[in-house]
């Protein structure tokens, strides 16, 4: 019986902050001290769709950065995960430092140096130039959540698949990326929602020209139009508790998942 | 060979982005000023720091936000593992709970804090309902106050289901069976837990800490959201600066950053020395 009040106040306590956000984003008009508005609106939802709205090309913005950040951090982290996960070599551990470093140390604190020469390179405000930056916090997760998966994968399956007669490019996507797949699904799934959530190095590097969601959300809500904030608010976090449900298996961390636990930490 | 082929990626980016960064950051501290002429090495950034009352004002906010929801998430988080992980129905409850707080964006986060937590806020319309308070006046000011508290709240809802899916995936690894065995060798309740499940979860837990704290006084969006202009978080006040006209203000941004980045990492050795003088300990 305790246990049970303890269990509702855990999921009470987790769910019931998100409650304002959701009646806030149809509120027509909601003045203190009322506690609930007094009449509803579609007006944040259609802000949502509106074609002349800045919300929908902010949106494009994000999923192009996200998904351009998630490709190129696996292809930059699948590698290392693989090296780090096979093989046991001299300078391992000074590898796996550097390589884990990014996820702890504050990216505004490790790149606020950088800025000037993106700004002379010409890619600061520019699109390109806010996935490059993002790959800072990506990367470390990617490498992380492969190695640990290639710790346990037996690369015998490959040898025998070339042994076979397979070429190696037959040997990666009919062995290798199946056998992984699980973990290649959750280290996309955090290089994503990482790219997704960033807000201070896009701002950094983009310098509020280059408008992902975050930013626009955050001009929102500086702004007077809570109902519009909360609408954006809820676009920003809908895609995030899809993926959730869609990973849910994948993500429950097991004994020694270490690294799909970290990533977790920084979104 | 291979290896540094499979390498080499992945330390290029860190290499350069972050290694780079770093070191920039480091150089533009001590005066070195990027594609002008006339720089001189000199440490005056720091000296500005450690005089202006109002960066130390930060300083402090930063540390006491990061300590307490640290602190918070820590307990909470631990706590809320202890009590389902052995309930089936309520650990997978709990934890499908906890993995979609875990993917809201910290700004979403922030921005629910504003409407839950303001004068004007949900919870403030609640107390006036129920005759508690007057006006919003009469609510006490936990958005944008000195302390920092909406920021902490914030951080603490979202890090604390951070620590739980931690502290669960380390109670699921066979802590139950040596519980089971320190039963039956006659070992109270309090006796196994402080000998039996603290020592088992503890380096994840502590680590899980290390990465709350390091993310908490690197955060910029809470702050700027939830909390004062001044005093403000340090990496508010590092964008701050960076962002001046001004370009003696620069080094100032590079010295709050190079701050936060020698804070984190001898937060980090430190643990790994813990760690490591625990490990040998029980080894």
């Amino acid at each position: 019986m305790r246990r049970g009040i303890a269990v509702a106040a855990i999921v009470a306590g987790t769910l019931i902050p998100l409650l304002p956000l959701l009646v806030w984003a149809v509120a027509g008009s909601w003045r203190y001290p009322e506690v609930l508005p007094s009449r509803l609106t579609a007006r944040g939802l259609r802000l949502l769709i509106d074609p002349q709205s800045e919300v929908l090309t902010g949106l494009g913005t994000s999923v192009v950065i996200g998904l351009a950040v998630t490709a190129l951090a696996l292809l930059v982290g699948v590698p290392a995960g693989r090296a780090l996960g096979l093989y046991r070599f001299r300078g391992r551990r000074l590898v796996q430092f550097l390589l884990l470093a990014p996820a702890i140390v504050p990216g505004v604190a490790a790149l606020l140096g950088t800025q000037v020469f993106f700004l002379r390179l010409g890619l600061a405000d520019t699109v390109l130039g806010v996935v490059l930056v993002q790959l800072v916090p990506t990367v470390p997760y990617v490498t992380l959540v492969m190695s640990a998966a290639f710790g346990t994968y037996d690369v015998g399956y490959e040898a025998q698949a070339r042994l076979l007669g397979a070429g190696p490019w037959r040997a990666l996507t009919h062995v290798t990326l199946p056998a992984l797949r699980p973990a290649l699904a959750v280290a996309a799934f955090f290089a994503f929602l990482v790219s997704w959530s960033e807000y201070v190095l896009t701002l950094l590097i983009g310098g509020g020209v280059v408008k992902t969601l975050p930013l626009l959300l955050f001009s929102y809500a500086r702004g007077s139009d809570l109902t519009e904030a909360a609408a954006v608010a809820l676009l920003l976090v809908a895609p995030p508790l899809v993926l959730v449900a869609l990973l849910a298996r994948d993500l429950v961390p097991g004994r020694d998942a270490r690294g799909p636990v970290i990533g977790l930490g920084r979104l | 060979m291979r290896i540094a082929l499979l390498l080499t990626p992945a330390l290029t980016v860190v290499l350069t982005l972050f290694v780079g960064g770093l070191a920039l950051g480091v150089a533009q501290s001590l005066g070195y000023l990027p594609f002008l002429s006339g720089w001189t090495w000199n440490v005056e950034a720091y000296q500005r720091l450690w005089d202006d009352p109002a960066v130390r004002a930060s300083f402090a906010l930063t540390a006491r936000i990061g300590l307490v929801s640290t602190v918070l998430s820590t307990v909470l988080g631990l706590g809320a593992a202890l009590v389902v992980h052995r309930m089936r129905r309520a650990r997978r409850l709990v934890g499908a709970v906890f993995a979609s707080t875990l993917s809201v964006p910290h700004l979403v986060g922030g921005l629910t804090m504003l409407l839950l937590l303001s004068q004007s806020g949900l919870l403030a319309r609640l107390t006036h309902a129920l005759g508690l308070t007057g006006s919003p006046a009469d609510f006490p000011a936990i958005t944008a106050d000195a302390f920092g508290w909406a920021v902490i709240a914030e951080y603490v809802w979202k890090e604390t289901p951070f620590v739980g899916v931690v502290a669960l995936a380390a109670l699921s690894g066979g802590v139950d069976e040596l519980e089971a065995a320190a039963r039956t060798l006659g070992a109270t309740a309090r006796q196994r837990f402080r000998h039996v499940v603290l020592p088992l979860i503890s380096p994840a837990v502590a680590a899980t800490s290390v990465l709350v704290f390091a993310f908490t006084v690197g955060s910029y969006e809470v702050p700027l959201l939830l909390g004062r202009p001044f005093p403000a978080a340090l990496p508010v006040v590092a964008l701050q600066y960076q962002r001046d006209v001004d370009l003696g203000a620069r080094p100032v941004a590079m010295a709050i950053a190079v701050v936060i980045a020698v804070l984190v990492t001898a937060l980090v050795l430190v643990y790994m020395a813990a760690m490591d003088r625990l490990v040998r300990r029980s080894a």
